[in-house]
């Protein structure tokens, strides 16, 4: 029944969820530092710093994925030729341009969930902080981020498992994931519900697992107050 | 010449520590602060009190500038209140502040809350804060909690914890705002006796209370506030005894007499 599937060999099917990992890993990393910086700004004093954060947020959460991932591609490499530092190689040109796509979109998503988090921090820490002469990017790196971080871990999983799923979009530009295998799959053979089960399985596979570690963690890493 | 510029250094070595001169701040409408004129010597204890909302912990809250003033000045030990940035972050590790709801650093245990700024604005090694945090929480009679976290404590030992965090910067001038309001009364002693024992080491202190007890044995001054102003300013013994004004008299009289 499942006969078809060593009819692929570049990728193999292990190989296209191997790149969907490495997709997911990298912009998860990649999202969680750009949206950390983002909910800085957000928070900022600093009017000019407080009016990009803004803008950023509101602008590339409200435009589909597709379109920054297509842009990344036919906009940013093919007319304003950023190669990524890959000239030459196309394949690793996708790639990192759809990393660099997906932290873009994905970091709107983050800072807004470490916003919310910033807010459940009481007023009193951070005045605390300032009393005993910490700069405000103390008050924010020591005490109010990590108390923040805590509270929104439930939320960053939900981030995480969408950022997980919305992989499969950098088929749109050519890179060799999952969904690109399954297309292709789908294309040729005929067992079209066994291939979309097996996909399905694969990203539950993925996605599973970090919405259960995640919230194991959320619950042990706790402020109590 | 030389002369009257070592007579200035010794005034602002001994004498005036904080003076606010017509301060001025409004929430909205309401003007909270009425032209505030303040002096704190070094080593005095003053004991700030009045019915709510008479602007007594506003006017605490200016002093390390976590509340921003209209007019006015405030100096401390010489240097004007900074506005905002690193020079404002310096002058408030100088000076320790005390919160009604401790505002301990929950994510932290209670020795890295009292090590933190040692480590992070003093920039002492680690082996030094952590020597001066232990001692300090000895101090306060909390060393046996050191390695909990703030929730796992009392209120009473949480606010001695605070008290030990303000302390470990080695601060000039101590600002307790209400710190007993928040408390049980079975702990509000334990709090005030470690208060009792800064006073007697000659910190100085502005200490925003409703624990007359304390204003009487402790305090140096006491100064009374009402709708934004200050109404009085006495020692403990003449302001509780024979009170001048009306304002005073009428507040004295609703406390006391339960």
């Amino acid at each position: 029944m499942f006969d078809f599937l060593s009819d692929y060999d570049d990728p193999t099917l292990l190989g296209a969820f191997w790149v969907t990992v490495q997709l997911t890993v990298l912009s998860a990393i990649g999202s969680l530092i750009w949206g950390t910086l983002l909910a800085a700004m957000r928070v900022s004093p600093v009017p000019l710093m407080r009016g990009f954060g803004t803008a950023y947020v509101n602008i590339v959460r409200n435009i589909p994925l597709t379109v920054i991932i297509v842009f990344t591609s036919l906009g940013l490499a093919n007319i304003f030729g950023v190669t990524m530092g890959v000239p030459d190689d196309f394949e690793a040109k996708a790639f990192r341009l759809a990393v660099l796509g997906l932290v873009a979109y994905t970091g709107a998503f983050v800072c807004e969930a470490i916003r919310s988090g910033i807010n459940t921090v009481p007023v009193g820490q951070a005045e605390a902080a300032r009393a005993i002469g910490l700069s405000f990017s103390q008050v924010l790196r020591l005490i109010v981020l990590p108390q923040a971080f805590r509270s929104v871990i439930g939320p960053l999983a939900n981030v995480l498992i969408a950022l997980t799923k919305n992989t499969t979009v950098a088929a749109t530009i050519g890179v060799a994931e999952a969904a690109l295998l399954m297309k292709d799959m789908i294309e040729n053979e005929a067992q079209t519900v066994l291939i979309g089960a097996v996909f399905a399985f694969g990203f539950v596979v993925l996605t599973l697992p970090t919405g259960l570690i995640l919230g194991w963690l959320s619950k042990r890493l706790a402020v109590k107050r | 010449m030389t002369e009257v510029s070592v007579a200035k250094e010794d005034v602002a070595a001994t004498g005036e520590l904080v003076v606010l001169k017509s301060v001025n701040k409004h929430f909205g409408a309401l003007h909270v602060l009425q032209d505030i004129d303040l002096t704190i010597a070094r080593g005095e204890v003053v004991v700030v009190i009045g019915p709510s909302g008479s602007g007594k912990s506003t006017l605490c809250r200016t002093i390390n500038r976590l509340e921003t003033t209209d007019s006015g000045s405030i100096t401390i030990d010489g240097n004007p209140l900074p506005a905002e940035g690193k020079a404002l972050a310096k002058l408030r590790a100088d000076v320790g502040m005390v919160f009604q709801s401790f505002n301990l650093f929950a994510h932290k245990t209670v020795l890295e809350n009292v090590m933190l700024g040692q480590i992070k604005v003093r920039k002492k090694d680690k082996k030094a804060a952590e020597e001066r945090a232990r001692a300090l929480l000895d101090r306060v009679g909390v060393g046996a909690q050191a390695e909990k976290y703030p929730a796992q404590l009392s209120g009473g030992q949480q606010q001695r914890v605070a008290i030990a965090r303000a302390l470990a910067m080695e601060p000039k001038v101590m600002l307790f705002d209400e710190p007993t309001s928040a408390l049980d009364p079975e702990m509000i002693n334990e709090v005030l006796e470690v208060m009792q024992q800064l006073a007697r080491d000659g910190m100085t202190m502005i200490v925003v209370t409703h624990e007359m007890g304390f204003a009487r044995s402790a305090a140096n001054r006491v100064v009374f506030m009402a709708d934004g102003r200050i109404v009085e300013e006495a020692a403990p013994d003449q302001f509780f005894s024979n009170p001048r004004s009306d304002r005073a008299k009428d507040f004295l009289s609703k406390i006391l007499h339960h």
